[in-house]
Order: C-alpha cells, then sequence, then structure tokens
C-alpha cells in the first residue's frame, strides 16, 4: 500500500495548492483548511514551511479517541473515516499528537487524510511523495 | 457566499471597537476588487475630508474569484491617499485575499479612530479589538513576531497585516505589510492605518464553502493550473523574478540610474537580477493559492562584531526594489540594497518612493541644495550607510527635512529647490525609464503605477514613438483589462493567463453565469467608477507635471522627445475626462 508523505518540505513555497487540491478534489469544498493536509509557517513565513498531514499511526490516538467508531484504523496504518457515524465532537483532532486533523469551526467536521494522493499531482516543487509501505491497498472516504 | 447577489461586507467602526456585516452591491455591476472598493468608498468616504479625518474608510475587497482559481490571490485595498489627498488603491497578496475569502468577508472597511493603537481580529466566529499600545513604535517585523505570539489561533491560515514606524508617524507613502513580504505600498495606505490607530489586524480564515458539483469547473481550474504550471508562461516570474527586468533595461538605455540621470549603469552587474540569484537568494515563496512563487528572499549577512560575529536577515526582493534602494542611488552592490531595503520594510515605508525620494536628495545634495545641516548624514551615491540612516530618520520624521522629503519629493523640491530633477510621475516614478508611453501612463494613471496600463511594453514595441491616437487607444483598453483582472481579484502577472473569455468560463462555473455575461460592459463600468470617485476627490488632470528630467532622458531609441510627451499626455488628459465624466 502507499502513504503520502510530506518528504521535502524544505522545497514548499506555501502556495497551498496542495490543501486546496484536497479539499476540492476528495471533499468537495473550496477551501484551504477543509482538507486532509494544511500548510502552516512555524513563526512567521520567514521560517518556512511545515504541513500538517497524517502519518499512519498503527494503532492510531484518533481511533482510540472516537466515541462512535466513525474512524476505523486502516490494515498497515492510517484511518478510514465513515462521515455517517461522526458526530462531530472533535476528540479526534484533539487526540492527534501531529495536529494532522483539521476541524470546520462552523460545524466541527473533521477533516483527515486518506493517502489518496490526490494533492501530489499539484505541488509545483514536488514535496509530496506517494510511498510504499507493506499492507494492504484501499482509500476510503465514506460519505455522511 | 460565492453564488449570491451581494457582497458581504464587514464594517468596522474603531471608535466603538464594533463591526457589523452588512449585504453591499450587485457582483453584476461591481463585479468585486476594485469595483467593490470604489462602491465602498461611494458608501463610507467623505470625498472633500481630509485623507486623515476619522470618518475616512480604509477598505479591504477581494473578488468572485479569489481562492477559487490558481493567481486569483490579490486584494484591493482603497483610500483617500495622504500623498495627494485623492482617492486611490492598493493591491498585495500575502495570505490575505484567502483568509478573507474562507472567514467569507468580501469587503472590510475601516471606519473611525481607535483611542489606542489597536489590533482587530476578525474570523469565524471572532471580531474582536485589542488595545496593543505597547506595540506603538515597535518595527514591522517586531510587531509581527509580537502578533504572533500573542495570537496563536489558526496559524498558517491567517493574515496579519501591521504597519511599523513610518505609518504611525503618518508619511504619505507609508505602507501596510502583509504576511512579511506582501505590500499595500506606494501612496499611503500605511499612513492612513496610522491615523485611525489601527497597527494591526488579523484575518482568520477557516471556513469553506461547497465547490462546483460540475465538471466544468474541476477542467477549468486544471487548464489554468497546468498553464501556470507546465508552461513558459510564468517561468520569468519565478525563476529570476521580475529582478530580471534589471540586466535588460540595462542593456536598452531604460533603467534609471542615479536620480535619472542616467539611463545605463556603469556598474550594473553588482545588482542584476542574475547577481542576487546567484550570491544571495536564499528561497522562492508564494502568496497562497499561487503556485508560481514569485516571491524571491534574498540572505542579508551582517558581521555585527569581531570575532565572526554575524546576524542575518531575510530581504525580498523584485526590480521595482531594485531600481529604487539600487540603481536610483548608484549601488553597485546587491548585498548593499538588501540592507536599504530591510531598512525601509522595517520602518514600514514604500520601498520604491522611498528610494526615488532619497536619490533626489543625493542629486540635491550634491548640488549643495540642501546641506548635511539638514540630512543629518551625508548622501552619497553607492554609499550604503548613509542611506540606511536616512531610512530610518524618513520613518521617524526626524527634523523638517526629512518631514517634507517623507511628503513626497515634489514637496521637498518646492521648499528646497530642485523640482526639475525631482522624478515624479504622479508619485515617486517605477523602473522604466523607456520612453514617452511609460511617463505619461504612470505620470496621468489611476494609481500613478507602472501596473495601472503597460507602457512600458508599448515604447518597447513600438518602433520609433508610439503615434498619440494608438497609444491612446492602448491605455484605455489596457486599463479595462487590468480593471477586470483587479476586480476579480487576480494577481496581474496572470494578465495573459486570464482572458476575458477565460474569466467568463470561471465566472459561470462557479454559478456566477449573470457576472459571467456583462463582465465586458461591467468592467468599462467599473474603469468609469474609479475615475469618477478620483474626480470626487478633486483629481485634475491638468494639474500633473511631468519634470524636466523626464525630457532629458536617453534611450536605445535615442533622446525623449518632449513635446511629443506633452502632446501625449494633453491628449491622455482629455480621455480620462471622459472615462471620468459622470454618467
Amino acid at each position: 500500500m502507499k502513504v503520502l508523505r510530506a518528504s521535502r518540505m524544505e522545497r514548499c513555497i506555501g502556495c497551498d495548492s496542495c490543501a486546496l487540491a484536497c479539499a476540492r478534489t476528495v471533499h468537495r469544498e473550496i477551501s484551504w483548511h477543509a482538507s486532509g493536509i494544511r500548510i502552516a509557517s512555524s513563526g512567521g513565513i520567514s521560517t518556512g514551511f511545515e504541513a500538517k498531514v497524517c502519518l499512519n499511526c498503527d494503532p492510531a490516538s484518533c481511533v482510540a479517541a472516537c466515541p462512535t467508531e466513525a474512524l476505523i484504523q486502516r490494515a498497515g496504518g492510517g484511518v478510514k473515516m465513515r462521515y455517517k457515524f461522526c458526530i462531530n465532537c472533535g476528540e479526534c483532532a484533539r487526540a492527534c499528537p501531529y495536529d494532522a486533523i483539521a476541524l470546520a469551526p462552523e460545524t466541527n467536521r473533521p477533516y483527515v487524510c486518506i493517502h489518496c494522493g490526490a494533492c501530489v499531482a499539484f505541488c509545483p516543487h514536488e514535496c509530496l511523495e506517494m510511498v510504499e509501505i507493506a499492507g494492504p491497498a484501499e482509500t476510503e472516504l465514506e460519505a455522511a | 457566499m460565492i453564488g449570491e447577489s451581494s457582497f458581504r461586507v464587514l464594517v468596522f467602526d474603531l471608535g466603538r471597537g464594533q463591526g457589523k456585516f452588512i449585504r453591499f452591491g450587485d457582483k453584476t455591476k461591481l463585479l468585486g476588487g476594485s469595483g467593490l472598493a470604489a462602491a465602498l468608498f461611494q458608501e463610507y468616504g467623505v470625498a472633500d475630508a481630509p485623507a486623515f479625518d476619522p470618518r475616512q474608510p480604509l477598505i479591504f475587497a477581494i473578488g468572485p474569484l479569489t481562492g477559487c482559481f490558481p493567481l486569483m490571490s490579490k486584494a484591493v485595498c482603497a483610500f483617500k491617499s495622504p500623498y495627494h489627498e485623492q482617492y486611490t488603491e492598493s493591491h498585495a497578496g500575502g495570505r490575505l485575499p484567502m483568509a478573507m475569502r474562507f472567514a467569507h468577508i468580501d469587503g472590510l472597511v475601516f471606519v473611525g479612530r481607535a483611542e489606542r493603537p489597536s489590533c482587530v481580529i476578525a474570523g469565524i466566529r471572532r471580531l474582536e479589538m485589542h488595545d496593543v499600545h505597547a506595540l506603538a513604535g515597535q518595527d514591522v517585523f517586531s510587531t509581527g513576531k509580537h502578533l504572533r505570539r500573542m495570537f496563536r489561533r489558526s496559524t498558517g491560515h491567517r493574515s496579519i497585516v501591521r504597519i511599523g514606524p513610518a505609518g504611525e508617524n503618518l508619511v504619505p507613502y507609508a505602507c501596510l505589510n502583509v504576511d512579511t513580504y506582501r505590500h499595500f505600498g506606494r501612496l499611503g495606505a500605511g499612513a492612513v492605518a496610522g491615523s485611525k490607530n489601527l497597527k494591526a489586524f488579523i484575518i482568520n480564515g477557516e471556513s469553506a464553502f461547497p465547490a462546483p458539483a460540475t465538471k466544468t469547473y474541476a477542467k477549468l481550474f486544471q487548464k489554468v493550473y497546468s498553464q501556470v504550471v507546465d508552461t513558459d508562461m510564468m517561468s520569468k516570474y519565478h525563476s529570476l523574478g521580475t529582478a530580471g527586468n534589471v540586466a535588460v533595461l540595462n542593456k536598452i538605455q531604460s533603467l534609471p540610474v542615479r536620480n535619472l540621470q542616467m539611463t545605463v549603469h556603469p556598474k550594473v552587474d553588482g545588482i542584476t537580477g542574475e547577481t542576487f540569484a546567484k550570491e544571495l537568494l536564499l528561497r522562492k515563496t508564494a502568496c497562497a493559492g499561487c503556485p508560481v512563487g514569485c516571491i524571491h528572499v534574498g540572505l542579508l549577512r551582517e558581521m555585527f562584531a569581531s570575532d565572526n560575529e554575524y546576524l542575518y536577515r531575510q530581504v525580498s526582493y523584485d526590480h521595482e526594489p531594485i531600481f529604487a534602494c539600487g540603481a536610483m542611488l548608484g549601488m553597485s552592490d546587491a548585498s548593499g540594497v538588501l540592507a536599504i531595503l530591510d531598512e525601509c520594510e522595517r520602518q514600514g515605508l514604500d520601498v520604491m518612493s522611498a528610494g526615488v525620494a532619497l536619490a533626489w536628495a543625493t542629486e540635491a545634495f550634491e548640488r549643495g541644495v540642501i546641506k548635511e545641516s539638514e540630512t543629518i548624514v551625508p548622501l552619497r551615491f553607492d554609499e550604503v550607510k548613509g542611506y540606511c540612516q536616512a531610512v530610518r530618520h524618513l520613518g521617524a520624521r526626524t527634523n523638517d527635512f526629512y518631514r517634507l522629503l517623507g511628503q513626497g519629493t515634489a514637496v521637498a523640491a518646492k521648499h528646497y529647490g530642485g523640482a526639475d530633477y525631482a522624478c515624479v510621475l504622479g508619485q515617486e516614478m517605477a523602473g522604466y525609464a523607456t520612453g514617452e508611453a511609460f511617463f505619461v501612463s504612470q505620470a496621468m494613471g489611476f494609481r500613478h503605477s507602472h501596473l495601472d496600463t503597460g507602457g512600458y511594453t508599448l515604447d518597447q514595441k513600438t518602433e520609433g514613438k508610439p503615434e498619440i491616437d494608438k497609444a491612446l487607444a492602448f491605455f484605455v483598453d489596457d486599463e479595462r483589462k487590468r480593471v477586470t483582472l483587479t476586480s476579480m481579484v487576480s494577481c496581474l502577472f496572470a494578465r495573459n493567463v486570464y482572458s476575458d473569455a477565460i474569466l467568463q468560463e470561471a465566472l459561470a462555473s462557479m454559478g456566477l453565469e449573470d457576472v459571467a455575461a456583462n463582465l465586458v460592459s461591467a468592467s468599462e463600468e467599473v474603469q468609469r467608477l474609479r475615475w469618477q470617485v478620483r474626480f470626487s476627490t478633486g483629481f485634475d488632470p491638468a494639474s500633473v507635471r511631468i519634470p524636466k528630467r523626464f525630457s532629458e532622458v536617453k534611450t536605445w531609441k535615442g533622446p525623449i522627445d518632449g513635446a511629443h510627451m506633452a502632446a501625449m499626455q494633453a491628449a491622455y488628459a482629455d480621455e480620462i475626462r471622459k472615462l471620468g465624466a459622470a454618467a
């Protein structure tokens, strides 16, 4: 199976094209926040950029924190998000040690990377890549 | 939301520390950006009151395509300028346009005056004003650091706009710094903020809205994105950046050097875009929503003590800053240029106006028109130390001389003499000595900016002198096209990507079919509206003077034809009067 890795963030120019692509193509929204990947500067733009994105934990602390089993562990690491069971409590985002899950400010709806790679093609500097790791291939996002 | 027919505008009263959201205007008529800003000034501005009257609005506007397509990454700032006491616009990117889009703020209007230096924070479920009087007098970078520490929420998805000492001290060409490397520059937006005690504002934008379900939107996005990233269309902005113009203009005898005493720099190799790239380019960065990455950041090393004690600074550069604080000041060393730019940035001064003003001051100093008792430090071409100190005096308005020079080169020249060599075309000149068309286009242009129309392109593409009729047709049509872009609000670097037809496709794909259908006629109306608003604040095209220095210039085409330039200026003034005539 393949997972997303932000391997070359020192090349990042902070254009947010990846986040916009995820929101647009995966979540069908226009946003730089409603996305499985978010770009932030650490202490101002002069310090460069970092990607906040799922690191494929197994077991994942967000899954353990989810009270409704909307988030379930994906074999090999990472998670599956089942929006139909999600109650927008935000526990997953609070549990993630890497701040990889975004919450919509109005609804608390969570956004987590599903390792589909849609963002990779929109990075102008090849900061992102899909990396092969051991485990079954699957990419899922279930509708609410 | 984008599909709605009117704009969502936040009007914030700094005197009361409260704001309200209103629905305003008609998208099919105003489009957004430039059109929305002009209409908001008509609504909230007081045409005959001074720029620093607390009632005057400080306006920010985005457009219907902001955040929805690549390079739709600019915001328009509109205000009555303290430089010429007339209505004007300034444009900037950074993260502000996207932050406004995702805070659902199409327009932001600050009115009134806060009692103490303040910071306003607006976002989803958030609207606050904080007393930040302890930041008074802090430079732009220190202010940014403090604000980031004070208000940690929304890192990455917020924009921090602030002023430095120059804005607080009401220097009429103080700028607003946007997210460190971008600016609402030139005609004094920073001073207007200073007059309102608005030290900073922060927009948190973390919301979203549904993407159009049609395939048209996704396909068009992909098409535009590919054009921008995979073709040569934008490579000049990404590679050397606009700094590449320095060598190009020097080669065709069109680089303003030493207060435009020359158009070829004998030591240009020290300050070309190529030199910056090879020796100082640290990295590039981008405005949010733009994959081009045109912001070039240079590394400035400074040994501050013996035993190899170094500090470093990161300073953004472009053609215009290098021209103004480099070639115009006779600088022959790229690091020296960065040092002057860094000082301007700290003070929150427009680098172009500051550089050109100091170029005039240097020539006036050489001629003995002004003395060291006025300049405090000796000003000599290619001497970085004096310029860095002078920039600090400009920001601090240390004495009468710097107070007058801060009012603009023409004001200082009127007082001390030396008006013939004040390089002012409505405001301090931009970095092109290409010929009659450019000089007229900046002198008469709506913003007195090199970006109002492509006058420099007309000079370069025309064999001999541009004919007056052809020049006028070009000025009016090119301005209309640019007004369309600045109403969307696109970066003007994308002007070859976004034709009217592509913009119409983009608008229709967003469900704004009515706006798309009316785009061309609405942009003509917005073009007229902007001029009408400018005229209402006292603009008289006949009052614009092109100083003698510009008719002494020699380019690759030979000497400037002063009579031809004057005739072109008079004819363009007539066209502008027609554009500004009330409907």
